[in-house]
């Protein structure tokens, strides 16, 4: 591991203790991710073989994305897909046809399997694998699972790219090659500001995962270094690894900090010296930094406190008591990935409780006796939340806003002061939610 | 295996949620992976509610299946009893567990818990949302509901209101102050609001006001045979409806049809000159049943439109819209494939389209303006005001509501007189909606008009309808100069006019539209 990020007080919360709590979970599955991930990646449909459960949480989450063209929907099972598994392929082969021949502009299919899928065991790998037969070279199929018995709310993104990658072709050999490959889904813009800052740094040869387009994918091996943008992605980066890839382990792009850190790692595994690094960044890290601080007023001295949902939590931790001046008092995340968070966990300063999973009754009672400054939940218990007279953001927002590297640091801190500046600016008296039978 | 892209209701135990959420003191155990748990944003987001509903989800995981998933449940069950001390708990599966047959009522009744458990049996893979809140309040009326002493002064049950319904709220308000000035008391609303011993006292009522049948109908029927309670059938929205519900409550209860109608301002704004230009107005209809043929009425008999298309997506109300799309001399749509509402909108180019949130998109597609009467409905259909849809109130709300996405009568002939104006042109849309210029607006030249642009599900399954409309098998070809002038016509008639000449030459055998036939099709639909 690199030196060159500023340990916290030794260990930070790398051997810190975590509270493990198996009781309700109030959480999204891995379904969620597709609301994001199929305006990524444009030539892709997402075809959900699940219940009409599934289908409304879809709905439920895409929310106000309903009059764009989604390119994903539910095969919604029926009473007579459960009865026999060889009718429900050949339903699923029907439905699949059917989508196909109205939607030539289609590359890839993801079959997305749900809880029910599941339970059935209708194995949607061999379905795949038999549409792919079929429909290749036009169109790839792919499988992988979504399901809320398997998958929490971003993990459907690690499922999903995990899935693409035994599918890539044989890539570099060698360490020569300095390709590098980032994964995790970012808004293009975002992607568009890293590719200008790495090139800067002398590293061109940049693969995305998820690639925008089919046609643009590229070959990973022994060669290839892996950097992740996002927290949640361990098993892709696994799958990565078992293709011969080497993880450049580092704290996650947020805030001047960690953006900073993130890069110094890269170019560190690519032997470019520091000093390239900081020349190239200066700029946008002098901007972030102005950026945070001013976002950050509203922020110091305030409490945090997170309800576990995105796995971003410590990550963002990280960046709210260190660069925003926040003090923790709880980081709940749904799953404690001890490789991908060292860099982060190593910087966080000991004193929140650090949980994993969840039993939000239990919870609630937490943030209830700690009455934070600030709780960071999903969208299910914010309004309750606030009418307790506590401030929320809710978390959906962090994997739907551009909030990666530099240039969104600011907007970043924004998130999280715009519900305390907004409890400030209102005069509307005590706030006393109506009655309501 | 159906192939969906949205759907206008939920699995059955989000009916039952409506239930157990519009209520007090009841709890709901429901056994479901932690992704079911996104329904509690249905309300605390949506509808702004400051409680989470009162469910409780088991959140079973892949390895508590192969472990025992059924004592997850039961230990969930004891947890949520001692920690909520409910009156009365339902308990049930979601679609999956249905799947693993633990048994969720089995369970629940062999725990011996010291209040009512009502097992709630909801087929996920048939029934939909208001079949799982019909049953499930049918299923708690029938456990709890006993035949008791009646009121001593003439009173009703108001049955039907749930959590996330279309104005239910304040629809229960005005209902009540509506009955007052009839003399007759509210004994027990339900679901919302009432505890599970309210429940008990259902019998005390002399009636039933039924206002919605999609969730209350079960329930009132059960009422009516086990605890001699008749129930209302008319549905008190507009000024028909309003009035044909007091002569049917105070027949049923031999009280004397009072209505006050100091307040109701529907039938002058709707007779008052500047709302000539609704006349004739082509709407189309698409909803839950009981809104959709009780607004069908409204729209024709007291707005003065013409009803150009009806449906409904609850089959259950099949029957009452069919009847109701044949006094209108149109055939009911009833299908929840949202891909096939909006082909049957397109083909029928209505001027206002009177639906749910979906049916609001398809009008942003389409360039249609459209006023929500029904459930589902987002965020911005629970308004901070009042608004009910029932009773005197509800008319006038209705009048506004249903006048709102229009373009107002003047200003309608300015756009026709000035439409090359830069501040009057097609794009401008109504002046009283700030950026909602419809998406015809931008294109330019080509081949003959087009439908507007925005992109839509309905490439993914619906079948392509041909060109451009309802011209069958001939191809109709729009002469350059017929194009132009077709374009002058303001936007919110275009698209009539458009279909009106196709189907005009079509029935004339012409294959080309020039000025003329325009113009001749423009004399030939002359009202
Ligand atoms: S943004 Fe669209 S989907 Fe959301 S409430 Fe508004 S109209 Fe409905
Ligand atoms: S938790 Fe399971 S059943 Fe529920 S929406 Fe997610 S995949 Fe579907």
């Amino acid at each position: 591991m690199t030196e060159r990020f500023a340990q916290a007080s030794g260990q930070g919360c790398r051997n810190a203790p975590v509270l493990k709590q198996r009781g309700q979970h109030e959480v999204f599955c891995g379904l969620t991710s597709i609301v994001w991930l199929h305006r990524k990646m444009p030539d892709a449909f997402f075809l959900v073989v699940g219940s009409r459960t599934c289908a409304h949480l879809l709905q439920s989450a895409a929310g106000v994305m309903i009059f764009a063209e989604p390119r994903f929907a539910t095969a919604i099972l029926e009473e007579t897909d459960l009865a026999g598994l060889a009718d429900a392929h050949e339903e699923l082969d029907r439905v699949v046809h059917e989508l196909l021949a109205r939607r030539p502009d289609i590359r890839r299919l993801f079959l997305v399997g749900s809880c029910p899928s599941e339970v059935i065991k209708l194995d949607l790998a061999v379905a795949a694998e038999r549409l792919t037969a079929v429909h290749a070279p036009q169109v790839r199929v792919q499988s992988y699972s979504g399901s809320g018995i398997e998958t929490t709310f971003t993990q459907g993104e690690d499922t999903c790219l995990a899935a693409m990658v035994p599918d890539l072709p044989a890539g570099p050999e060698g360490p020569e090659a300095r390709e590098l490959i980032v994964a995790g889904a970012l808004p293009d813009v975002v992607e568009d500001q890293m590719r200008d800052l790495l090139a800067k740094i002398g590293i061109d040869a940049v693969h995305v995962l998820p690639a925008a387009r089919e046609a643009t994918r590229f070959g990973v091996g022994p060669g290839s270094r892996v950097a992740l943008v996002q927290p949640f992605l361990g098993d892709t980066l696994a799958a990565l690894e078992r293709r011969g890839a080497r993880h450049v382990a580092a704290p996650m792009p947020f805030g001047a900090e960690g953006t900073t850190a993130w890069f110094h790692a890269i170019a560190e595994a690519f032997g470019i010296p520091p000093e390239v690094v900081d020349r190239a960044v200066a700029a946008p890290k002098a901007r972030a930094e102005r950026a945070v601080a001013q976002a950050a007023e509203a922020l110091r001295g305030r409490s945090v406190f997170f309800f576990p949902d995105s796995q971003l939590e410590v990550p963002l931790a990280r960046f709210l008591t260190r660069e925003c001046g926040m003090e923790a008092v709880e980081v709940g995340t749904p799953f404690l990935h001890r490789q991908v968070l060292d860099g982060d966990l190593a910087l966080l300063d000991e004193g929140p409780t650090l949980s994993e999973g969840q039993d939000v009754d239990l919870q609630l009672d937490r943030v209830r006796a700690a009455r934070p400054d600030l709780t960071v939940c999903g969208l299910g218990l914010a309004n309750p939340l606030e009418a307790e007279g506590l401030s929320t953001k809710w978390s959906i927002e962090l994997v739907f806003t551009p909030v990666h590297f530099y240039e969104q640091a600011g907007d970043l801190a924004g998130l999280f002061s715009r519900p305390l500046r907004r409890r400030d600016a209102l005069k509307v008296g005590a706030v006393q939610p109506p009655a309501m039978p | 295996m159906k192939l969906t892209v949205w759907t206008y209701e939920g699995p059955p135990h989000v009916g039952a949620m409506r239930v157990a959420t519009a209520m007090r003191d009841l709890h709901y155990v429901l056994h479901a992976p932690q992704g079911d748990t996104y329904a509690d944003l249905l309300f605390t987001m949506i509808e702004r509610r400051d409680h989470r509903p009162p469910v409780t989800y088991t959140t079973f995981k892949e390895r508590d299946l192969g472990a025992d998933t059924a004592d997850l449940f039961r230990r969930s069950c004891q947890a949520a009893y001692e920690r909520f001390r409910p009156e009365a708990m339902i308990v049930g599966a979601s679609c999956t567990a249905e799947l693993i047959q633990d048994d969720p009522g089995g369970i629940a009744e062999r725990m011996g818990l010291p209040v009512p458990v009502i097992a709630l049996d909801l087929p996920s893979y048939q029934r939909k949302e208001n079949f799982g809140a019909d049953e499930t309040f049918y299923r708690i009326a029938r456990a709890l509901a006993r035949p008791c002493e009646k009121t001593a002064r003439p009173s009703v049950n108001l049955i039907g209101p749930t959590a996330l319904g279309f104005r239910h709220r304040d629809d229960v308000t005005e209902l009540t102050a509506l009955l007052s000035d009839m003399g007759v008391e509210v004994n027990v609303c339900a679901p919302m609001g009432a505890t599970p011993s309210d429940i008990t006292r259902l019998g005390a009522a002399h009636a039933n006001v039924l206002m919605y049948p999609e969730t209350g109908e079960s329930a009132c029927r059960w009422m009516e045979r086990d605890l001699g309670l008749p129930f209302t059938k008319s549905i008190p929205i507009g000024v028909g409806g309003v009035r044909d519900f007091v002569a049917e409550v105070a027949d049923l209860l031999g009280v004397a049809p009072g209505l006050d109608t100091d307040r109701l301002r529907l039938p002058w704004y709707s007779a008052s000159v500047d709302s000539t230009y609704l006349t004739g107005k082509r709407v189309f209809l698409f909803g839950d049943g009981t809104h959709v043929r009780a607004m069908a009425r409204v729209a024709r008999d007291e707005m003065g439109f013409e009803v150009a298309g009806m449906g409904c997506y609850n089959r259950e109300q099949a029957r009452a819209v069919r009847a109701v799309a044949t006094e209108m001399g149109v055939e009911a749509l009833i299908t929840d494939d949202y891909l096939e509402v909006e082909a049957a909108i397109e083909a029928a180019a209505p001027e206002l389209i009177l639906g749910t949130q979906m049916e609001r998109h398809i009008g942003k597609r389409l360039g249609i303006p459209c006023a929500v009467i029904s459930a589902p409905v987002h965020v911005q259909d629970f308004p901070a005001r009042y608004a009910p849809v029932m009773g005197i109130e509800g008319a006038n709300v209705l009048f506004d509501t249903l006048v709102h996405p229009l373009v107002m009568g003047l200003e309608e002939h300015l756009l026709t007189m000035f439409r090359a104006d830069p501040e009057f042109h097609d794009a401008a849309g109504p002046s009283h909606h700030g950026g909602h210029a419809p998406l015809v607006a931008a294109e330019e030249g080509g081949a003959g008009p087009r439908a507007p642009v925005a992109e839509s599900p309905r490439d993914i399954s619906a079948k392509k309808t041909e060109g451009g409309g309802a011209t069958g098998a001939i191809e109709v070809v729009w002469l350059a100069a017929a194009e132009r002038e077709l374009k002058k016509i303001p936007f919110f008639v275009r698209g009539k006019a458009k279909r009106n000449t196709e189907a005009f030459a079509a029935a004339r055998g012409e294959t080309e539209i020039s000025v003329d036939t325009l113009y001749e099709a423009k004399a030939h639909y002359a009202r």
